[in-house]
């Protein structure tokens, strides 16, 4: 049985629906990598899993821990499966942290949620769970503030706190992108090292696919709600078959320097991602693809295409198709397409 | 300037050593404070004021010039003397003995009323930002119909019916601001509930109660305590004035508002007599809004430059 198993999850805001029909398996020790720009439904669906959605938000479908719904829990069961079963990393550890509170009591707030243990056993363990996020020197560090500590230092705070209970997943939302790239890779490395100790499965949300690449052997990428591709990662990476993968793809590429060129540009993905709600009916990604057609209209399933899942009428042929639609421009250019 | 509306900004901005190798941390946040209390006149003015009261009301348990019941018929009305420094009144007792006296009446009067406003006003307002929907609107409204009855009314009523007494009224005072409290709790927890931290302490597993518990009350601490300061000279001047109606404490224990009260139909014969317990009121109500507007200056991260 797998230790958590989303079932056509779909989050609904009134009458537009902001995550449709997701679907994934985790078992132990798995990894499996989310990408998708700002408004994909990423983080949505995180919250969703957790139990943790704005009131205005309406999930349906199954969320399988074991073979309990967490949706269909109280909101009771809910705070016994979070933290134990399923912990969460933030994205922002510069606000996901107590101001008023020192570190180290905050992670024996999150050990006290679930297990029973004196103060002085929480503050033992909060400890410990500081050493093995790398503070070189915990028993000190726990008694400080959030404030005084750095992004990455804040963050491993954070990691403590979602391992403090043993949980057999782990979701991570974004959990490098606000940090300095020079800490982004150590933070990652920790991470993998943990959940790997942990034997825990792995949720890891990210726009930037170098991350989930080196992280997750799986991956899924959404589009406007829906998963518009998923399979191995090296295959999705090798051969994307949908044309926001490939765009994706393209625009990733630029991390790297071109040394012939003066100028450092950058490619994109032309457009922008609509505003929930607004996105096409039919295929959402079919307003920003130069592969539309009026079959696009209607939203295509997912189904394997080659050797892995694709959600589209016109998926691409190979590695090295010409109709990648995001061609190298000039920043000026971006600006001038963000205006319209 | 920046305003930084949530406390995390503002304890960025407060210029701490960085790292975890500075001083501890709650000495460093303190230091801050009082870095800040030292350039708020305010504060210091009102934070004195409040001091010299509470000393006051303290020491007239153990201490008074003369004993505040005191009758002495002989010396009745007799102006300042250095005997008596502010005279005596109708009954010859001495009226600086009485006013220290009456700092406790005061004193007591404030802290049940802001007991009472802020046990019940906190907690409400902290159960209708989390539970939102009608619950929400449910305590809010109910807040709104008590806060629409004049609260003075509602003391003088409730003292016509039980009798008159300090307790009482402050009762009744205190009830008539539970809604402020509530309004105040509701508005700034609403902040917190929605930010990043009391997400991720949901994430843990905490639950709804814990939360607020522990995050959002000591986030929003500092605002509870400026408006409780504020809301002790409010309660300062309702007991006063019930008191000066002769629907508050009764005689003869010493009270400033029914010494002023009695103090009318001496008038003609030294007029001193109601100064002196008016003055008293004055600094009081000063000191305590002085004390809460230092306070927000000190505590309040949207005021901070």
């Amino acid at each position: 049985m797998s230790t958590l198993s989303v079932r056509n999850l779909t989050v609904t805001l009134g009458a537009a629906v902001v995550v449709d029909g997701v679907s994934f398996d985790l078992e132990p020790g798995q990894r499996l990598g989310i990408i998708g720009e700002s408004g994909s439904g990423k983080t949505v669906t995180a919250l969703a899993v957790m139990g943790l959605l704005a009131p205005s938000l309406r999930a349906t479908g199954q969320v399988l821990i074991g073979d309990r719904d967490l949706l269909a829990m109280t909101e009771r069961q809910r705070c016994e499966v979070r933290g134990g079963t399923m912990a969460m990393v933030f994205q922002e550890p510069m606000t996901a942290l107590n101001p008023t509170m020192r570190v180290g009591r905050q992670i024996a707030e999150a050990i006290r949620a679930h297990q029973r243990c004196t103060r002085a056993e929480a503050r033992q363990r909060a400890t410990e769970l500081l050493a093995r996020v790398e503070f070189t020197d915990p028993a000190r560090q726990a008694r400080s503030y959030p404030h005084q500590l750095s992004g990455g230092q804040r963050q491993r705070v954070m990691l403590a706190m979602a391992i403090a209970c043993d949980p057999a997943v782990i979701l991570a939302d974004e959990p490098t992108t606000a940090l300095d790239v020079t800490v982004q890779a150590q933070m990652l490395a920790l991470m993998a090292r943990l959940v790997t100790e942990e034997n825990a499965a792995l949720v890891l949300i990210s726009h930037d696919l170098a991350v989930v690449s080196g992280m997750c052997e799986r991956v899924m990428v959404m589009y406007g709600g829906h998963v518009v591709e998923s399979g191995n990662t090296a295959q999705v990476l090798a051969a994307p078959r949908h044309p926001y993968t490939a765009g994706l793809l393209a625009t990733s590429a630029a991390v790297s320097l071109d040394s012939d060129r003066t100028r450092l540009e950058v490619p994109y993905i032309p457009g922008q991602v609509p505003a929930v709600g607004s996105f096409p009916a039919g295929c959402p990604f079919r307003s920003r693809c130069d592969r539309a057609t009026a079959e696009c209209a209607v939203m295509p399933p997912i189904e394997a295409v080659g050797d892995h899942l694709a959600a589209c009428h016109h998926p691409l042929g190979g590695p090295a198709s010409p109709q990648i639609p995001a061609s190298p421009q000039i920043p000026a250019d971006l600006a001038e397409s963000g205006k319209e | 300037m920046s305003i930084g509306g949530d406390p995390v900004a503002a304890a960025v901005a407060a210029p701490i050593s960085d790292g975890p190798a500075g001083a501890p941390a709650g000495t460093a946040r303190l230091s801050v404070a009082w870095r800040r209390a030292r350039h708020s006149p305010s504060l210091l003015i009102g934070g004195t004021i409040v001091a010299i009261m509470v000393l006051m009301a303290i020491l007239s348990f153990v201490w008074t010039p003369y004993n505040p019941l005191g009758i002495a018929p002989q010396i009745a009305l007799h102006g300042p003397s250095s005997a008596h420094l502010l005279g005596t009144d109708q009954y010859g007792r001495d009226v600086l003995s009485r006013l220290i006296a009456g700092a406790r009446i005061t004193i007591y009067a404030g802290v049940v009323s802001v007991l009472i406003a802020g046990l019940i006003g906190i907690p409400a307002g902290l159960f209708a930002a989390q539970r939102g929907g009608l619950l929400d609107e449910a305590i809010m409204r109910t807040g709104d119909v008590i806060y629409g009855f004049p609260a003075l009314l509602a003391a003088i009523t409730l003292s016509a019916a039980l009798g008159a007494s300090t307790t009482v009224a402050m009762i009744a005072i205190g009830i008539a601001y539970i809604p402020v409290f509530a309004r105040v709790t509701r508005g700034s927890a609403l902040a917190v509930l929605s930010s990043d931290f009391v997400l991720a302490a949901r994430a843990y597993g905490r639950r709804p109660f814990a939360v607020l518990r522990r995050h959002v009350l000591p986030n929003i601490a500092a605002i509870l305590i400026v408006q409780a300061s504020l809301l002790f000279s409010v309660a300062i001047l309702a007991e006063t004035a019930l008191d000066f109606l002769g629907l508050g404490t009764p005689p003869p224990t010493a009270s400033w508002g029914q010494m002023i009260g009695t103090a009318q139909n001496y008038l003609a014969e030294d007029p001193m007599l109601a100064v002196w317990p008016g003055i008293a009121i004055f600094l009081a109500v000063l000191g305590f809004n002085l004390l809460g507007d230092g306070l927000r200056e000190v505590l309040d991260p949207r005021l901070r430059q």
